[in-house]
C-alpha cells in the first residue's frame, strides 16, 4: 500500500483552471509527514482549488501531486476532506451521519472529540451552524494519520471548539499525519509552514 | 458499497413522501385513462401495455434529478468521491438504490394497474417480466443522465430530454412484447432485445456515469 517514506505530500508545478480562468499556476509544495501548511490569500487565491487538487477531486491541468512519493492519481492517498460544505444530510441523525464516514470503526471517540455525545441522537436539520461544521470535523477522526484537508475549519465554531480541534490536530500530527489548511482566521497550528497565494 | 446504498435506503425512508410521490403519480396517471377514452374494455385492453410501460417510464423519471442533485449540493458527493468506491460503482449503487425505491414499487403497483386497464390476466405475468427488466434499465439510464446534468442549470428539465430518447427502445421492445403476446406471437425475441439493451446499458451506462460524477466534482 503506502510507501511511508515520511515524505508526505508534495505538489511540483501545479496549474489549474476554474472555468476559463487560471487560478493556479506552478504551485510547488512540500509537506513532510508530521508537519503542517496554511494556505494563505485573498479570496479567489486558489486556496480551496489546491485543496480538491490535494484531495485528487480535481485534477491538475498541469504538474502533479504525490503523496508518499507516489502520484495520486494512481494510488489513491488516505484524504479527509472538510469543505465549505458540511456534506451532512438533515434527515439523518448525528450518529447516522458520521457512521458512513467511519465505515464500521467506533463512533464514541468521534464523538467525545468534537463533544458532540449530547446531540448524538438529534437530527442533523436541529443543529446549528457550528453544531454542524463540528459533525464535519469529528469525520477526521476516522482519518487519523492520513492527509487531512480543511478550507476554513474554524468557520463558524466557539472557541472551545477551536482548541478541541487544536487537540486533534497535534494528535494526528503526532500520528505522522499530515495537514493542509486553508483559512483567513488564526488557527491554533504550532510551526506550521505558511504558502502565500 | 452496502453502507451506501443501507444509507441512500434509509435516506429514501426518511423522505417517505418522495418515493410514494412516484408510485401515486404512476397509478393516478394510469387511471386518467379510461376516463379519457372511456371505458370500453376491448379498447382499453388493446392499449393498457403501452399505458402501463408509458406512465412506468414518466414515473420513473420522478425522482430522477434529486438522485445526485442533494448530494452535490450539501457537499455529500466530494465525500462519496473520496470514500475509496470507484465513481462508476457510487453511480452503480444509486441506481440500484433508485430501481429498489422506484423500480421496484412501481412493478408491485402495475400488476393492480394493468388489470383495472383490462389487460388479459394471461398476460400481466409477461407484462411484468418486462417492466422488471425495463424498470432497471431506465434506472440505470436516468442515474446517468442525472450525473451528466449534474451542476447544470435547469438540470431538472434537461434530465427528461435527454433520458426520454435512450428510452425509447426499452418501451418499443417492451410493449411490443406484449403485444405480440396478445396477438397470439411469440413475445421471445422482444423480451430477448429488452435484455440486450439492458445488458449494453449495464456497463456502458456506469462508465458514463461515473466519468460524469468525476467531473461534476471538479
Amino acid at each position: 500500500m503506502n510507501g511511508r517514506d515520511g515524505s508526505g505530500v508534495a505538489a511540483e508545478g501545479v496549474a489549474a483552471f476554474r472555468g476559463e480562468r487560471l487560478v493556479l499556476r506552478d504551485v510547488s509544495l512540500r509537506v513532510p509527514t508530521g508537519g503542517a501548511l496554511l494556505l494563505l490569500g485573498p479570496n479567489g487565491a486558489g486556496k480551496s482549488t489546491l485543496l480538491r487538487v490535494l484531495a485528487g477531486l480535481k485534477r491538475p491541468d498541469a504538474g502533479r501531486v504525490t503523496w508518499h512519493g507516489a502520484d495520486i492519481s494512481e494510488e489513491r492517498p488516505p484524504v479527509t476532506y472538510v469543505g465549505h460544505l458540511d456534506a451532512i444530510k438533515p434527515g439523518l441523525s448525528v450518529t447516522e451521519n458520521l457512521a458512513f464516514a467511519a465505515r464500521g470503526a467506533d463512533l464514541g471517540p468521534a464523538l467525545a472529540a468534537m463533544d458532540l455525545e449530547a446531540l448524538r441522537a438529534l437530527p442533523a436539520r436541529m443543529l446549528s451552524a457550528g453544531q454542524r461544521r463540528r459533525v464535519a470535523l469529528a469525520r477526521l477522526l476516522f482519518g487519523m494519520g492520513g492527509l487531512w484537508l480543511l478550507d476554513e475549519p474554524t468557520l463558524g465554531l466557539d472557541a472551545g471548539s477551536v482548541d478541541r480541534l487544536g487537540r486533534l490536530m497535534m494528535q494526528h500530527r503526532a500520528a505522522e499525519g499530515v495537514v493542509v489548511a486553508a483559512t483567513h482566521l488564526p488557527l491554533p497550528l504550532p510551526d506550521a509552514a505558511e504558502l502565500r497565494l | 458499497m452496502t453502507a451506501l446504498l443501507a444509507r441512500e435506503l434509509r435516506l429514501s425512508l426518511r423522505h417517505g413522501a418522495d418515493t410514494l410521490a412516484a408510485l401515486l403519480f404512476f397509478v393516478l396517471a394510469g387511471a386518467l385513462f379510461p376516463l379519457a377514452i372511456g371505458p370500453a374494455p376491448e379498447v382499453l385492453a388493446r392499449l393498457a401495455p403501452g399505458i402501463v410501460w408509458v406512465c412506468a417510464l414518466l414515473a420513473a423519471l420522478l425522482p430522477l434529478d434529486r438522485l445526485f442533485g442533494a448530494d452535490f449540493e450539501d457537499g455529500s458527493l466530494d465525500q462519496l468521491l473520496l470514500g475509496g468506491l470507484p465513481a462508476s460503482l457510487v453511480a452503480g449503487t444509486k441506481a440500484l438504490a433508485h430501481w429498489l425505491t422506484t423500480g421496484l414499487p412501481l412493478l408491485l403497483a402495475a400488476g393492480p394497474l394493468a388489470i383495472m386497464l383490462q389487460l388479459p390476466p394471461p398476460l400481466v405475468p409477461l407484462l411484468l417480466l418486462t417492466l422488471a427488466a425495463g424498470t432497471l434499465d431506465l434506472s440505470l439510464l436516468g442515474t446517468m443522465g442525472a450525473a451528466v446534468v449534474l451542476g447544470a442549470r435547469r438540470g431538472g428539465v434537461l434530465l427528461p430530454l435527454l433520458v426520454l430518447p435512450l428510452a425509447a427502445p426499452v418501451l418499443i421492445f417492451g410493449a411490443s412484447a406484449v403485444d405480440a403476446a396478445a396477438a397470439g406471437l411469440s413475445p421471445r425475441p422482444h423480451v430477448l432485445l429488452l435484455l440486450a439493451v439492458l445488458a449494453a446499458a449495464l456497463p456502458l451506462c456506469l462508465l458514463a456515469s461515473g466519468a460524469a460524477l468525476r467531473n461534476a466534482a471538479e
